[in-house]
């Protein structure tokens, strides 16, 4: 990686080292990558969504692809917020990254137990998500709908020690009213996007692969769409953006800074290759040396739009 | 531990209409390869999921892996095209494969569920074989089984090669004539690994059954290739590519979903 470029970021007063870390849902709670490369060359890790009671998923299939994506509908499988601390945090925090623990509540209530929960079990920071397509009560309705997508903020906010983002959902009309709730609301930043809902059938079976017939999509197919949304947002809220969405090079990373985002996301990029958070960091640092940076954050909402 | 590596074609063809045997240079991946693990092959640039293959067999002195795999989609269709000298990206080897006990073992195979049975049997003290096909223009791997195994018993659905029937009927005939058998190992479609593992437990003998699911990272992380598990605490949903693929017969809910 060139180093002439700092490469550090804050993201809503959480301060990473660089600005690439990799997307709930995608990388677990980190030890099977851990394998392939020290998690140490992370800006941050956005762990599995967590819920306050362990969750089974749904019934396979869970994962189809399609050009350029692939569609999932695991339906929050994880140990549970408690399993989390107990058996997950301690070995990642022998790590020298940023831990922002991901979580969906079945109500208000629950969000506002979880952060205090995982405030004092000292993550970094917490991603809400309101934006789960795959799980039937919560996750998707809060994120469409402003009243509630603010009612879960102000909670999360209250019983949170640590900088709140907001997870927000691409599947709405528009998202910067979304997107101003959660500002307005008392979120120190939002990150974006999670999945957009899809289908894909079999045509010989005419049974949808994907066992809950519908899932979200993710992958470089949602990378313009993100992009777009990201530089939507940024124009109409002043809070931080984390910026996500079928990105899997440094090219598609600094797309997304200079459409808003403060520090970006790696997801289903992995599956494909392992190493492609570390790819996507030095690509990042490639281009902004190229480009005569100092900084890397000088790419954040650079773009020059027409 | 898992990495991924370019390797070198060595050899690429078909052994049927739709089965290809592949040959790759695989260095130190070959070295790691246990019986019954698999690998996550990269296909093409336009695909974004690797196609989890399972090792046929494994030459350790020269480092080679031997894949056979099914041209089912677009990704295995890629593969078969692939010319020797050519590179392939594999990420490997995954999964907690068989477990392979002391003394003689039984493994069975069905279709496409025949070639990791192939370095399982290799690496047994001894084997015997029992696998089927649904007619003589899909049988694959026998004479590779010849090679490591006492006996190799063959049925078909249709009898055009060897008997006509399906492949629990000899599990049970070869567990009931040689009692030495100390465990069955299979790996096929889910219907056939379950009458296997009724065959099996009928004659008390302990089985272990290689299942399938429609895979993402392949590594664990993903969690959507899940299999429904019996556990003290309950079902539960284990996955396949990290927990598996191999699992005990006696803890895959076959009834579910």
């Amino acid at each position: 990686m060139p180093n002439n470029v700092d490469m550090r970021v804050n993201l809503a007063g959480m301060e990473l080292k660089n600005p690439v870390v990799v997307a709930s849902g995608t990388f677990g709670f980190g030890r099977e990558y851990g394998q392939f490369f020290d998690l140490d060359e992370l800006g941050g890790i956005c762990v599995k969504g967590l819920t306050a009671q362990r969750r089974e998923g749904n019934p396979p299939p869970r994962i189809a692809e399609t050009p350029m994506g692939i569609l999932n509908s695991v339906g929050l499988q994880n140990p549970g917020v408690d399993g989390f601390i107990t058996h997950e945090l301690p070995e990642l925090k022998k790590h020298d990254l940023k831990i922002i623990a991901n979580i969906s509540g079945n109500t208000p209530e629950e969000y506002g137990e979880m952060c205090a929960k995982l405030s004092a079990a000292g993550v970094d920071m917490i991603e809400v998500n309101v934006s789960c397509p795959n799980v039937k009560a919560g996750g998707l309705q809060y994120g469409t709908v402003p009243e509630m997508t603010a009612e879960v903020t102000r909670l999360a906010k209250a019983n949170s020690t640590v900088p709140v983002l907001i997870k927000l959902s691409p599947n709405v009309t528009d998202i910067t009213v979304i997107a101003k709730a959660c500002e307005d609301a008392g979120a120190d930043g939002l990150s974006l996007i999670n999945t957009i809902r899809g289908m894909r059938i079999d045509v010989k079976t005419r049974r949808p692969i994907l066992h809950m017939n519908t899932g979200g999509l993710s992958g470089p197919a949602v990378l313009p769409v993100a992009v777009r949304m990201v530089w939507e947002v940024s124009n109409a809220v002043k809070i931080p953006i984390l910026g996500l969405g079928g990105i899997s090079s440094g090219e598609d990373a600094a797309q997304m800074m200079l459409a808003g985002a403060t520090a970006v996301a790696v997801g289903t990029a992995c599956f494909a290759d392992p190493y492609a958070p570390v790819k996507v960091r030095d690509g990042l640092a490639e281009i902004a040396e190229a480009q005569g940076l100092t900084h890397i954050s000088e790419l954040t909402g650079a773009v020059r739009p027409w | 531990m898992p990495m991924t590596k370019d390797c070198i074609v060595l050899e690429n063809y078909p052994l049927t209409a739709a089965d290809y045997s592949m040959t790759v240079e695989a260095g130190e991946l070959a070295q790691q390869a246990r019986p019954g693990q698999f690998v996550h092959v990269k296909c093409g640039n336009g695909l974004l999921l690797r196609r989890p293959i399972s090792i046929c067999d494994v030459d350790t002195q020269h480092n080679t892996l031997l894949l056979v795999y099914q041209v089912k989609g677009e990704g295995t269709s890629w593969l078969a095209k692939l010319p020797k000298h050519h590179r392939v990206n594999l990420l490997g080897p995954l999964g907690h494969g068989f477990d392979i006990p002391k003394g003689k073992i039984l493994v069975v195979g069905g279709g496409i569920g025949v070639p990791p049975m192939v370095y399982t049997a290799r690496c047994a003290d001894a084997a015997v074989a029992a696998v089927g096909f649904r007619s003589q223009a899909q049988v694959l791997l026998t004479g590779e089984l010849e090679q490591c195994c006492e006996k190799v018993a063959v049925i078909s659905d249709d009898g055009s090669t060897g008997r006509k029937g399906f492949v629990n009927v000899l599990v049970k005939e070869l567990l009931a004539e040689d009692t030495s058998i100390a465990a069955v190992l299979a790996c096929g479609p889910k219907v056939m690994l379950k009458t296997v593992a009724d065959a099996s437990r009928e004659a008390g003998v302990p089985c272990q059954v290689s299942m399938e699911e429609r895979m993402g990272c392949g590594v664990g992380a993903c969690l959507v290739c899940a299999c429904q598990i019996e556990t003290p605490e309950g079902r539960q949903y284990h996955h396949v590519c990290q927990d598996g693929p191999v699992f005990r017969a006696e803890e895959v809910c076959w009834d579910a979903e």
